[in-house]
């Protein structure tokens, strides 16, 4: 009976830690986020030497085999540090390929993900909001995709998409090659500027299935689920930290603004929410990887908590930084649009919640 | 991470059920039921016959009770295992037998003499408390020494071998069954505020002492005010040293912190207003199905299933050590938010019925709910404000500078 995180998690993520504090300053975040892709190779490669990349890819294929709550522990440094890198569109597509059980796509697509060469992601949304597998109106017209697929991380850089879609025998997900005949992306201009997002169609574009029901595209998507949780609460720890150091320097009416109960009753609401959300996503990925029968339902409650809590948190931080923390120049509205994009991709709280009380037959 | 028991500990909960099997058994648990809830918490009605006691003292001989306390005086005496303490207590509560006396003399007062009390103090009274013959209520707060506790006015003055004490204590739970009260006085009323209050025991059953119920918002009285009008007091019954007092009761408020805000009761409420919610209909549908209320519950549940995985966590890091920190100073102002809204949403489930008084037999659930709604307030306010929490948690758990005033 251990709730907690092994030695080499913990390891694990210093290492990540130190490694964005030397590397991935928010200067570079800046200069990524404003380049023209909004992606950097070199900054993917740098990860996939960290093992970012192929944290879940089996060491068959050149990755570390670990599980979920891993890489959700990556992805709790990543939002901290507000890291402009395609990893959550990566990681679920790497867990679409593992669920396909093709060994063929395994052996040709797997190794080249671990390693950093080509970014991968998933194509899930469609227009009006849609995320339910059972909504999805993009179809297979035999070894051919058609239709369009919205909100697609890093869609338009992307070697290779996972696509959700249906044909005659209902959802599945499909695989597609970047440069494939029919296919184009254009990327969107999203709040979070971390985190580019695009519209990809596909007009009569090669496929290949790779799953088939829609619980294949339920369980990435719930996968999904948790590394957001976890970037939210490594996005709320950031802001919380910069508040603090704030309000202990900055000062007003002759002392620092820190002592003032105001202030100081807002930051220990937040904190008094933040603290225990840690175990909310710890439990769902642990669930995800080894409790099928808890998954589906805690990731949704750990997504709609975490979230809400990660916009409530980026607006009383900024709130408490007064006119500084308005500013372009100032470094939390990076985290701000980054509890945007959290919110609302793969549906909004009241969404989940809905689900989760489905789930529970009530 | 790993959420099963490893067979050191599935062999240990054997050994537990086996003792319970034999010497708990069903004309016991028919004799007299252990209470639950608020009752528990206060100590207010806890079995203490004969049988109970045998029990408890089989109990504590085998280390299952008590297990901070010195054998010496009347404790288990075992080295610090926090998950064996979860099995203990599990397998006690499934089997309905008499656990550890709660209330404010075990968990308050015995760690207090353990920590400050000279050897005489422990002999005459923890092994008493520990089985539940001597009872105890706190005399902390007063009409004007509430958050502020430490500008308390009542006086001990010593006169020969006794001390002397005059005043006002309110809020105090208990007082008309217990035996001795545990008060914070002053004794030093020239020096700071801090510095003057040391820490006294008084037998309730001194001349001078008057106790007068306190009838709260629910129309019960579960507290009282105690007068003290020239009360004499042994000399020898203090704690610790004179103008030592607030040092000396610091560590039981930390104690009670610990212990109020229970997810396992916000659990077994939050389930029975989801039963009301499926069993009630509005508006021609189950109100479980109307989507506001239904997102509410969803949120409520959440925090719910936060708290006690939080609660998981911080029982791994007192396992391995660690100092929680932060995370052990959020627990109970969590718990109480958690606790206001779910007993709002208990009214708002309960509709119309939620106007009607506890008792009232057509009201949702008895009118249970209006109840612990009311006293999620009482929770609120008991054992350090809300606002004195948030103070706490920003002072010592983010590093806030301290309020100058204070």
């Amino acid at each position: 009976m251990d709730f907690g995180l092994s030695q080499d998690q913990q390891l694990f993520q210093d290492t990540i830690r130190r490694w964005i504090e030397a590397e991935c300053p928010t200067s570079r975040v800046r200069a990524i986020m404003e380049s023209d892709t909004g992606h950097d190779p070199g900054l993917w490669r740098a990860l996939a030497t960290l093992g970012l990349t192929g944290l879940l890819v089996p060491p068959a294929y050149g990755g570390a085999g670990l599980d979920l709550l891993d890489a959700a522990l990556a992805a709790e440094q990543l939002g901290a540090g507000a890291v402009p890198a395609p990893y959550l569109g990566s990681t679920m597509a790497v867990l679409a390929l593992l669920a396909s059980g093709d060994s063929e796509e395994h052996r040709r697509w797997l190794p080249a993900i671990a390693s950093g060469e080509l970014v991968a992601t998933v194509a899930l949304a469609e227009a009006q909001d849609v995320w339910d597998a059972d909504r999805i109106r993009t179809r297979a017209e035999g070894p051919t995709l058609v239709g369009e697929k919205t909100l697609v991380p890093c869609g338009d850089v992307a070697e290779l998409l996972i696509v959700a879609a249906q044909d005659e025998a209902g959802p599945g997900l499909w695989l597609v090659e970047r440069g494939a005949p029919g296919l184009a992306a254009e990327r969107l201009r999203a709040m979070d500027m971390t985190r580019p997002v695009a519209t990809v169609r596909f007009e009569r574009t090669p496929a290949l299935k790779i799953a088939a029901g829609r619980e294949a595209i339920d369980r990435i998507r719930d996968a999904g689920l948790v590394l957001l949780a976890a970037d939210a609460y490594g996005g709320c720890r950031r802001c919380l930290d910069m508040t603090v150091r704030y309000v202990l320097t900055r000062e007003q009416f002759g002392q620092v603004i820190g002592a003032f109960q105001g202030v100081k009753h807002q930051l220990a609401d937040l904190v008094t929410e933040v603290e225990p959300s840690l175990s909310l996503w710890w439990y769902a990925a642990h669930a995800w990887d080894h409790m099928p029968a808890d998954a589906a339902r805690h990731a949704a409650l750990a997504k709609a908590y975490c979230c809400d809590l990660y916009d409530r948190t980026t607006r009383v931080c900024t709130e408490l930084h007064g006119g500084i923390g308005f500013t372009w120049e100032y470094d939390l509205h990076l985290w701000f649009r980054r509890a945007i994009f959290d919110r609302a991709y793969l549906g909004g709280s009241e969404h989940h919640r809905a689900r989760a009380a489905a789930l529970a037959g009530w | 991470m790993n959420l099963s028991w490893s067979p050191e500990y599935e062999q240990f909960r054997e050994e537990v059920r086996t003792f319970l099997a034999a010497e708990w058994t069903d004309a016991d648990r028919a004799a007299g039921p252990e209470p639950e809830g608020l009752a528990a918490f206060t100590g207010a009605s806890v079995r203490v016959d004969e049988r109970a006691t045998a029990f408890r003292l089989k109990a504590i001989a085998r280390g299952y009770l008590y297990r901070h306390v010195p054998r010496r005086w009347g404790g288990g005496e075992q080295p610090p295992d926090p998950l064996k303490a979860t099995i203990i207590a599990e397998e006690f509560k499934r089997a309905r037998a008499p656990f550890e006396i709660m209330g404010q003399g075990p968990s308050m007062l015995v760690p207090t003499l353990l920590e400050h009390g000279t050897d005489e103090q422990k002999e005459r009274f923890i092994r008493g408390t520990l089985l539940g013959h001597i009872r105890w209520c706190q005399g902390y707060s007063e009409p004007n020494a509430g958050s502020d506790l430490a500008s308390l006015r009542t006086r001990a003055e010593l006169d020969g071998d006794h001390w002397v004490v005059n005043g006002h204590k309110i809020w105090t739970s208990n007082a008309t069954d217990a035996d001795w009260m545990f008060a914070l006085v002053r004794t030093e009323p020239e020096r700071p505020k801090h510095e003057g209050i040391s820490y006294l025991l008084i037998d309730m059953k001194t001349p001078g002492i008057e106790v007068r119920p306190l009838r709260q918002m629910t129309g019960d009285a579960d507290f009282n005010e105690v007068f003290f009008d020239n009360v004499r007091v042994p000399a020898g019954n203090i704690v610790g040293a004179r103008g030592q007092g607030w040092q000396v009761s610091r560590s039981t408020l930390k104690h009670e912190r610990a212990l109020i805000g229970s997810a396992a009761l916000q659990r077994r409420t939050f389930d029975g207003v989801l039963l009301m919610a499926q069993a009630l209909e509005r508006d021609g549908r189950r109100v479980v199905d109307d989507p506001v209320i239904r997102d509410r519950l969803v949120q409520v549940e959440t925090r719910l299933v936060a708290s006690e995985l939080h609660g998981h966590r911080l029982l791994t890091m007192s396992q391995r050590g660690e100092d929680p920190g932060l995370a052990g100073l959020v627990t109970k102002l969590f718990g109480t938010q958690l606790g206001y809204d779910l007993g709002k949403l208990a009214m708002d489930v309960s509709g119309g019925g939620g106007m009607l008084a506890p008792g009232e037999p057509c009201a949702p659930a008895m009118g249970m709910f209006g109840l612990a709604y009311m006293w999620s307030l009482g929770v609120l306010i008991a054992g350090g404000t809300a606002n004195i929490q948030r103070n706490i948690i920003a002072e010592r758990g983010l590093g806030l500078p301290r309020d100058a005033r204070r």
